[in-house]
């Protein structure tokens, strides 16, 4: 089956971006696609490139950094909940005349229109609330 | 069949009971994260009160996380992320309450 | 986008306006579910219901009205708007007095309209 992750709650502020993860890992193991993962409110945190984990602990951004890469998975955050929050990259941070970006790869900026778009094109859409 | 997820622990706040107010059999109730507190094996525990159409799970990884394997009520069952994955297939949408 | 056929959307509002992001970020989902043309109902429950009291002043905070924003959604073709008459009730409010029409709903009603729904967003 094709399924999409809206995930909501940030990665300090709880358990949404490990829990999806972990969801996200099984499914996947399970043989399903996802088709989209978005980055919605304070979970666009998870994108940041400037988060320092302590080293006896889990980057819950590298977790997510191997496995969307290893299954050519979509990550979209969205461009309007991240720069309000000042995760931007490079394009917003010219546009905005930032002085950094901190934006991890493979994650995309992207608009609501993609999260419509992934509850129309997959079999099911599964949130991961704060 | 809705699977509705729940992550908030009952001890804190009203999550729970917001989303049993509205559930109807058949329906899966899948307790995760903080949600896992509400499986605990207590004398008012809220699965006395529910609709027997409607199944009641916990997440592993959150029940073992939080030292709660032994006191759990045993008409709810503990399942695996693999586990939960089937749920969102065999269910045809997902309320999340958080 | 060939075979693409709109999933019909029900947005549970549970949130209250102002004391997170929340309910402004839902809001704009429901502007872009509406620019898109996706099928959509709102269903206001819990604290959600306080998005619809009248005379809110958030400048005062500040933050951007969201009290504004909400009376506009029937020109959008955002008319399947719904709130639950016990959190209504619960918190003294009077359906007559909010600044959208709503249909009340039982909890009962509120079941039937979520399982009538292909997709479930709650916030």
């Amino acid at each position: 089956m094709k399924l999409s992750l809206l995930i909501y709650g940030s990665p300090t502020g709880s358990q949404a971006p490990h829990t999806a993860y972990r969801y996200a890992a099984a499914a996947l193991e399970k043989g399903h696609t996802i088709h989209r993962v978005f980055f919605y409110g304070d979970a666009v945190h998870t994108a940041s490139s400037l988060t320092v984990t302590q080293q006896d602990e889990t980057s819950i951004e590298s977790l997510w950094q191997q496995l969307l890469r290893k299954h050519d998975i979509d990550p979209v955050v969205c461009i309007a909940a991240a720069v309000r929050r000042g995760l931007l990259d490079e394009t917003e941070a010219r546009r905005h005349e930032k002085s950094a970006f901190n934006l991890s790869s493979p994650f995309t900026l992207s608009g609501l229109g993609q999260l419509l778009e992934a509850i129309n094109h997959s079999d099911r859409l599964i949130t991961f609330g704060y | 069949m809705i699977l509705h997820t729940v992550n908030k622990s009952p001890y804190d706040q009203e999550t729970l009971s917001h989303c049993l107010d509205v559930i109807r059999a058949p329906a899966v109730l899948l307790l995760i994260e903080n949600g896992v507190y509400a499986a605990l094996n207590i004398p008012t525990g809220f699965t006395q009160r529910l609709d027997p159409g409607i199944r009641v799970c916990a997440l592993a990884a959150d029940v073992d996380a939080r030292g709660l394997r032994a006191r759990l009520d045993p008409t709810i069952e503990v399942i695996d992320d693999k586990a939960f994955v089937d749920l969102t297939i065999t269910c045809d949408k997902v309320q999340s309450w958080y | 986008m060939s075979d693409f056929t709109p999933k019909s959307v029900l947005i549970v509002i549970r949130s209250a306006p102002y004391g997170n992001q929340t309910a402004r970020e839902t809001l704009d989902i429901i502007l872009t579910a509406a620019a898109f043309e996706q099928p959509l109902s709102l269903l206001f429950c819990e604290d959600g219901v306080f998005q619809l009291l009248p005379e809110q002043q958030s400048g005062l905070i500040p933050a951007k009205n969201l009290g504004a924003t909400l009376p506009v959604l029937p020109m959008y073709d955002v008319d399947k708007i719904y709130a639950d008459r016990s959190a209504l009730q619960q918190r003294g409010l009077d359906d007559t007095e909010l600044l959208l029409p709503v249909s009340v709903l039982s909890h009962n009603e509120m079941a039937d309209l979520a399982a009538n729904h292909q997709t479930i967003l709650s916030f």
